[in-house]
């Protein structure tokens, strides 16, 4: 456990620092939100309508921003040699990194999302939906993501192939994370029925994800 | 305790780099790879680590930990300093050790400092690692090596830019390493002397090269994914 709790506070040390990610996303998500808004024009009850879904697209594509330095950075720097050799299994590995890397960046945008949905004129009830599925949610993006930072890794291409292999497999995550939202402030559904298909997809990708990354690192990396 | 290869061959990309090395050392001794640029010196030592598998033969380790793989009782020191620039020297360090041990020792803060005393690195603890020179990251590098207390030492050209008097450190220090009952596999370009090394030679000599012709080491290999 000693292991990985290191590999824990150096990987979350690492992002804080200055030059680390974990600022970045949140600003990104800041810079998307209030892009809309200007994009739409002052339509008060538009913005509030889509402002859910607004809120989870930034959310989606501000979490993939760091994830392809994940491996990528520990690949180069030769530590990623270290760590496949090292005897706490790899899928714990990738789980602590994802871990590390959720609480660096995905729980900053969670934090940040009431204050943006203000900018999108959210009532209170959708406020709080929405920082509940985002709360839920932004693992299983994480979770996801690890298989596309694993197989950018492995085959030496870093940039845009992370966000075209991993955003097709988060939609799923995005159609319950809006759905439970707007059940919540607008109904008919009921919150419950999304919201717990949401966290069933966050506890498969936990399993799969991490299951994946790790194949992909140990083939990979040859 | 006694590390040996039988018949090992390594295909990278397509390519034959050896083919059917055996070696075999035991402790208290080194092993030395030498041999021209590509020859596989890299190779056999990510092979003996686990980090390559090799296309033919095996690797025994006779005396170890059972439980255990080679690479887990082993140190790799590659061409790269796995050190994180944003960290202090110290914070890498700390990181490697707690990574590699596995369990907290209750003097871990003094085996760091000593560690990076024996390195000469001390008196930069506290800077971060981007800040350092080549040699001086490398140093850090083999910090990591006296640290955490591994029977099989793989070194890879390991006295790449050090200084003449970090080249002696590391030379007693392996020495130290070997009369303790541990075990050296080394490549190197370099001057490097042991008490008791043998000599593992790898590629082809340059009388049998010049025979060859162009042909020599590219065999008709299909080439593995």
């Amino acid at each position: 456990m000693t292991a990985l709790s290191a590999l824990f506070v150096r990987d979350a040390r690492i992002a804080i620092r200055i030059g680390g990610g974990a600022m970045m996303g949140v600003l990104f998500f800041l810079a998307v939100v209030t892009l809309v808004p200007f994009a739409l024009g002052p339509d008060l009850a538009l913005l509030r309508r889509i402002g859910p879904a607004i809120l989870w697209l930034g959310a989606l594509l501000s979490s993939l921003l760091a994830l392809d330095r994940l491996f990528a950075n520990d690949h180069e720097d030769g530590s990623l040699d270290l760590i496949l050799m090292a005897r706490p299994p790899l899928e714990l590995v990738v789980v602590t990194k994802a871990l590390a890397h959720w609480v660096t960046t995905g729980l900053p945008l969670v934090v940040a999302s009431p204050i943006l949905g203000l900018f999108l004129n959210l009532e209170p009830a959708a406020l709080s939906a929405t920082v509940l599925t985002l709360l839920v949610g932004t693992p299983a993006l994480t979770f996801i993501g690890v298989i596309g930072a694993a197989l950018a890794t492995a085959l030496r291409r870093g940039g845009l192939l992370l966000p075209v292999l991993v955003l097709p497999l988060t939609i799923p995550v995005l159609i319950f994370g809006v759905g439970a939202t707007n059940a919540a402030s607008v109904g008919p559904m009921p919150f419950e029925t999304p919201f717990t298909i949401l966290c069933a997809l966050t506890l498969m990708s936990g399993v799969i994800g991490p299951f994946a990354a790790a194949a992909t690192l140990r083939y990979g990396m040859e | 305790m006694k590390l040996s290869g039988l018949d090992l061959t390594c295909i990278r990309g397509g390519r034959r780099v050896f083919s059917r090395v055996s070696f075999s050392v035991s402790a208290g001794k080194a092993l030395v790879l030498t041999g021209p640029n590509g020859a596989g010196k890299s190779s056999l030592l990510r092979i003996i680590a686990g980090l390559i598998h090799p296309a033919e033969g095996r690797l025994a380790l006779e005396g170890g930990n059972p439980e255990l793989s080679v690479g887990e009782q082993a140190h790799y020191v590659g061409h790269l300093d796995p050190l994180k620039p944003a960290l202090t020297v110290t914070e890498n360090l700390t990181f490697w050790a707690r990574f590699l041990n596995g369990k907290t020792d209750a003097g871990a803060t003094t085996l760091i400092e000593r560690g990076l005393d024996a390195v000469g690195l001390a008196d930069l603890a506290q800077l971060p690692a981007g800040y350092l020179s080549a040699g001086q990251r490398r140093r850090l590098s083999l910090a990591r090596v006296l640290t955490v207390p591994r029977p099989i030492w793989l070194l890879d050209e390991p006295t790449t830019a050090l200084d003449t008097a970090s080249q002696h450190r590391l030379q007693r220090v392996m020495q130290d390493h070997l009369s303790g009952g541990g075990l050296v596999v080394a490549a190197t370009h370099g001057p490097l002397e042991f008490a008791e090394a043998d000599q593992l030679r790898l590629g082809k000599s340059l009388s049998e090269r010049e025979g060859l012709g162009a042909a020599r080491d590219v065999d008709a290999v299909d080439p593995v994914p």
